[in-house]
């Protein structure tokens, strides 16, 4: 199992950065996510970001509900999650994020929850609605398991804030990139180049972009503008929502997707 | 934050980073308004003049006589709009016109709160959207009409169950787009700190009344104060000026079809401790912490989260919490209509349901009892006579 630091450091040998797609499981089942994650593996995906589906996820735009709201229909339970986790970790090696809405923690108990990610061989967590004022038992638990907490930086977070938040943060700092929740958009706003640099600036740990990253073009400009890699959500979502009653096409037309995509982090 | 915004262990701050700058600039202005006088001045006015603030304290004499007891009424119901919602609605509204914001934003679930906010907004000059699911959109289209005449936007949202819970995970997806220029209203008691204690704020206008005038009329404090909880901003606001006292509490939770159904609004009485909508408090939720919906046939209770405040009462055992089902509201309903000529909301209607059952009991007789009156009864006029078999 790789780490976050083997990753970046080999990535920034190969002078590439690093692609996280992002998927929730059982979105738009079980099997087949999971045949999504390996699909998005053998095509160049360097780490995985992985959602568990919530009933009310109060980050997410319309179409990372949409997928909790299968997943969820589709009789998804934490349990389930934690074998789909097992099953990918003995597909690879590299690195897997959670991305949880804290209640399904809460519920599990926070130790509890960590203790069986760390034995599913997960790298890290991100709490969607857990700011650091709320993440004591949260940091207490990923450091007794050796599990990276990572914490979201926003284009209104103060660099006196961005410093607490380094402080607690591990593995990388998760960059939003414009205010707003998550989904596909048509361009990377220049305020968010500079954002970038603020951040490599004043954080400590690598920099990845997310929200709103859906082209090849969006990957290099944030590259440019510093970015240790990005992370892409509904544009892939966007594929299967598409796609639900055709699987193969589901797989093949990620795969093209993420071809494409791991292309555009190559370094000129 | 300057504050944790906790009550004993419940309330906090449980939102995304990018509310966060949000809710600072929201805890710093609410402190420097509660108690600037300028504020509170327009405030006042507004209260007075646009909402009729302040309410009677009605002495229900033909309920008292027919059941043993002093029954007063605290008549929320003739404010403006319908409800206790616009103490809370005119409080915010002015909070963000000093904060310089030009947008308000809102959930709704019935359309109550939809409506206050509406009014408050063309009063305030200030656009207005409103979010609501599209289950309640066709439950409500009186609703719907009222807030758009008066320049309201009405948002449907057709995710999730597609209810109030909904409507807030919208609007708190709105805010966290645009919170430069929108402040979102919150109408009940629940949400990220400073929400519960500025709400509580703008809501204790209610028991501090009603304390005022218990005395002046009884010489002395009741013995019993009821209110229905949905996200609990009526009885958090009536209960606010008598915590320290000895007077029963208590909270009354839409029971729907019965507490051992699932088919209830009883977060309180039946929910666990979990995160929603950005604090911790009591929860309706399955095992793995997955929201359930609530049902209520009163559209204010229908929540499946309450106020942190309200679960921290309960835990510390200062306030009693319990469950009228629809049924019981039904006869509550009926019963003030006939008896004092005072048609209720549904929700309030709970509230009178069960005084009725305590006021029932041989060791409650002759107490001096205060029901809050949070809402009127016309909105659920065709609902009531639908139930009650009555064509329309």
């Amino acid at each position: 199992m790789k780490t976050y630091h083997e990753m970046f450091t080999d990535l920034k040998e190969k002078k590439e950065a690093a692609l996280m797609p992002f998927i929730v499981i059982g979105d738009p089942d079980f099997e087949t996510s999971l045949e999504i994650a390996k699909t998005l593996i053998k095509n160049g995906a360097d780490a995985l970001e992985i959602g568990f589906p919530f009933s009310d996820p109060i980050a997410d735009g319309a179409t990372i509900q949409e997928a909790d709201t299968r997943a969820l229909k589709n009789g998804i339970t934490v349990d389930k999650c934690f074998k789909f986790l097992i099953r990918l970790r003995k597909f690879t090696s590299a690195p897997i994020g959670l991305l949880v809405y804290y209640n399904l923690i809460y519920q599990r108990g926070v130790k509890k929850f960590y203790e069986d990610a760390m034995k599913a061989g997960v790298n890290s967590i991100l709490i969607a609605d857990l700011p650091p004022e709320e993440a004591e038992e949260a940091l207490k638990a990923s450091q007794e398991y050796g599990i990276d907490q990572i914490f979201i930086i926003a284009p209104t977070t103060s660099n006196k804030r961005l410093k607490m938040i380094s402080k607690h943060a591990s593995g990388f700092h998760y960059l939003v990139s414009v205010m707003g929740v998550t989904g596909a958009r048509k361009e990377v706003k220049r305020s968010t180049l500079t954002f970038i640099k603020r951040v490599k600036e004043n954080g400590k740990l690598p920099v990845m972009v997310g929200f709103g990253i859906s082209k090849p073009s969006h990957i290099k400009e944030i590259i440019r503008a510093g970015a240790d890699g990005a992370i892409v959500g509904s544009a892939i979502i966007d594929i299967i929502a598409k796609n639900l009653d055709n699987r193969e096409k589901i797989l093949e037309e990620i795969a093209k997707f993420t071809k494409r995509m791991k292309k555009a982090t190559r370094r000129l | 934050m300057i504050k944790d915004g906790k009550f004993g262990k419940y309330g906090g701050i449980f939102v995304p980073e990018l509310l966060i700058p949000a809710l600072e600039e929201l805890e710093s202005a609410f402190l420097k308004y509660k108690d600037h006088s300028g504020f509170n001045k327009e405030l006042n006015y507004y209260l007075q003049e646009f909402a009729g603030r302040p309410t009677p304290l009605y002495f229900a004499s033909n309920l008292s006589k027919k059941l043993g007891c002093k029954i007063y009424l605290k008549r929320e119901d003739l404010l403006h709009t319908g409800a206790h919602k616009i103490n809370n609605t005119l409080g915010q509204g002015l909070l963000a016109k000093y904060m310089g914001k030009r947008r308000l934003i809102a959930e709704t679930g019935a359309g109550q709160h939809g409506i206050a906010t509406a009014a408050v907004g063309a009063m305030l000059k200030m656009p207005v959207d409103v979010y609501m699911g599209t289950e309640d959109i066709e439950r409500q289209k009186l609703n719907v009409f009222r807030m758009e005449i008066s320049g309201a936007r009405v948002i449907p949202v057709d995710t999730g169950s597609k209810t109030l819970k909904d409507a807030i995970n919208q609007a708190m997806r709105d805010w966290i787009s645009n919170i430069k220029d929108t402040h979102y209203l919150i109408g009940s008691t629940v949400g990220p700190h400073p929400y519960p204690t500025m709400v509580k704020h703008f809501q204790s206008i209610i028991g501090e009344e009603t304390k005022q005038q218990i005395l002046e009329k009884e010489g002395k404090l009741p013995d019993a104060i009821m209110a229905c909880v949905g996200g609990g901003s009526n009885s958090i606001g009536i209960f606010s000026a008598f915590i320290e006292d000895n007077v029963e509490l208590i909270g009354v939770e839409g029971g729907g079809t019965g507490l051992s159904t699932d088919e209830h609004g009883a977060t309180l009485c039946r929910g666990t401790n979990g995160i929603l909508h950005g604090s911790l408090s009591r929860v309706l939720q399955d095992k793995d912490g997955q929201i359930k919906e609530a049902h209520s046939v009163s559209a204010g209770l229908d929540y499946p989260g309450v106020g942190p405040e309200h679960s921290h009462l309960k835990e510390i055992g200062r306030a009693q919490y319990v469950a009228i089902t629809d049924p019981e509201a039904l006869r509550g309903f009926q019963l003030l209509s006939k008896y004092e000529g005072i048609m209720p909301a549904l929700e309030s209607a709970h509230a009178i349901a069960y005084m009725e059952k305590y006021a029932k009991k041989p060791e409650n007789k002759g107490k001096t009892i205060i029901v809050n009156l949070s809402g009127r009864g016309d909105k659920d006029m065709f609902l009531a006579a639908k139930l009650l078999g009555v064509e329309t």
